[in-house]
């Protein structure tokens, strides 16, 4: 999943960042995928991730098609994981994002002892992963190295702003709905949790991390730099 | 993607969504238009603003009384009060453009939503990628910039030179009218999408070439590259070949995507 690979931050910054996700080969293990990958979803809210989602209905916190005007006052935050699960209809990618590396590890070391057959992948700093692996006695398999940005990088905004939004690395948390959140967050309109929740649901595959997004929004509106 | 101008009451939430900036306020007839050439249809628009279905007479007479009084209306920046939204009926080529850049439509070439295929997620049952390989994905326009197929085109050719094979289910390889040349059909040359993957494989012998190539390709290209690099571990679990060449050419590796082995062939033969 290299939407979740080119995150932009420091191996430290992400040690709140733990994406695990898994995902059946086509036509090699796709039969009876489904409920594999059901499970997985289960046996992750058990370790209270932040997110959870798949890659064709999105995360666990969604925008609305038919959202009542009295949301403007009094808008519902909580993420819904029972509506991920009970939502997944085909076989695709399905993830779990955890803001601690503990949870990843129980995480991790749950899913091995399930016995999905499904690949899963670890998606955060290279460290972290293999504290995970180390953790649960896994060798790690492959490894997919992210070499940042290259090319006509002037064109890209401030650090501070590309660590929010390339948490949707299929881009659809915009640079300027990011940089409008801080400026927000900065000007006291809205509290780091409510524009991380903003910018979660337009996420459309359920791995961007509302508590990372959270402390980077006041960090940023702080001033301070990661 | 379309906005109905009789729905539009520009309150501009669009216009910091649009992940190409291309929507804006057209200041002549006062409502959200959409720069259609910059657009590349990911619908992030469409599906990451929640609707509301108000009235647009009630919502423009509201906006202009609080603008009146200097007073500002301080709504859910991540609403469209009036649903204006309007997905039209995307005929080739420009259809192109929604396929690369919404992921919520699958590519018909992989099976797999998003813009590349499985590479080294699935290694642990497909080994695409093996021993003293290494796979490389080039993704072009991310972050948030995107590309025109004419800038991918550049890029494929120069690998295509140096003797590169593309991945054959990749959505980039199966619109090119030639994959030994790297040439990209000529009718979508001129389509700009959010991002797009190339996949190639080599020998880690070539690793620091394929490299050296990428980055001086990438100075002719009017925009961003990621680049990805996915090696196979020993049974230890180590990567002692290809991190090593990476860390020689100035990479700070950071951020990994690991794949931990915990899947098993199943299907039945």
């Amino acid at each position: 999943m290299t939407n979740t690979l080119h995150r932009f931050g420091s191996a430290e910054s992400f040690r709140d960042d733990y994406v695990v996700f898994a995902i059946a080969s086509k036509g090699r293990n796709d039969e009876g995928a489904l409920e594999k990958l059901r499970r997985f979803l289960r046996i992750a809210v058990d370790f209270q991730p932040v997110n959870l989602g798949d890659a064709m209905h999105g995360g666990a916190l969604r925008p609305s098609k038919e959202m009542n005007p009295g949301a403007h006052w009094k808008r519902d935050v909580a993420p819904d994981f029972d509506a991920v699960v009970a939502g997944l209809d085909a076989p695709t990618t399905v993830a779990a994002v955890f803001d601690n590396r503990v949870a990843a590890e129980d995480f991790v070391q749950a899913v091995k002892e399930a016995e999905l057959g499904l690949s899963v992948n670890i998606s955060t700093s290279i460290e972290g992963a293999e504290q995970c692996c180390f953790a649960a006695g896994i060798p790690r398999h492959s490894v997919g190295y992210s070499l940042g940005f290259e090319g006509a990088t002037a064109k890209l905004p401030e650090a501070k702003v590309l660590m929010l939004s390339t948490m949707c690395g299929h881009g659809m948390v915009s640079h300027g709905l990011a940089k409008k959140m801080i400026d927000w967050v900065k000007e006291g309109r809205r509290t780091p949790q409510q524009a991380a929740g903003y910018m979660t649901r337009f996420c459309s595959c359920g791995v961007f991390n509302p508590a990372r997004a959270a402390r980077l929004l006041e960090q940023a509106a702080r001033g301070e730099s990661e | 993607m379309k906005i109905n101008p009789d729905k539009c009451v520009a309150c501009g939430n669009c216009t910091y969504v649009c992940p190409m900036g291309a929507i804006y306020i057209d200041p002549v007839i006062r409502r959200a238009t959409i720069n259609r050439n910059e657009c590349v249809e990911c619908y992030a628009c469409f599906n990451g603003l929640s609707q509301e279905h108000l009235n647009p007479t009630f919502v423009r007479t509201v906006r202009k009384l609080f603008q009146m009084a200097r007073m500002r209306f301080d709504p859910e920046p991540d609403v469209c009060p009036t649903a204006a939204f309007e997905p039209e009926n995307l005929e080739w080529p420009r259809v192109v453009r929604r396929a690369f850049s919404d992921p919520r439509v699958p590519h018909e070439s992989t099976g797999v939503h998003g813009r590349g295929t499985e590479e080294v997620k699935t290694n642990d049952v497909s080994g695409r990628v093996g021993t003293g390989e290494a796979g490389f994905t080039i993704e072009f326009g991310r972050p948030g910039v995107g590309v025109w197929f004419r800038d991918i085109q550049k890029m494929c050719w120069a690998l295509a030179r140096a003797g590169v094979a593309f991945e054959k289910k990749n959505p980039v390889t199966s619109l090119m009218s030639d994959a030994a040349t790297g040439t990209i059909r000529q009718d979508i040359l001129d389509e700009k999408v959010l991002s797009a993957i190339v996949e190639i494989k080599v020998p880690v012998e070539r690793v620091e070439e394929v490299i050296r190539l990428v980055r001086e390709m990438e100075k002719q290209i009017d925009t961003v590259v990621a680049l990805g690099v996915g090696a196979r571990c020993d049974e230890k679990g180590e990567d002692n070949v290809v991190a090593p060449i990476l860390e020689k050419l100035g990479y700070n590796l950071e951020r990994a995507k690991t794949n931990i082995g915990l899947g098993r062939v199943s299907n039945a033969a």
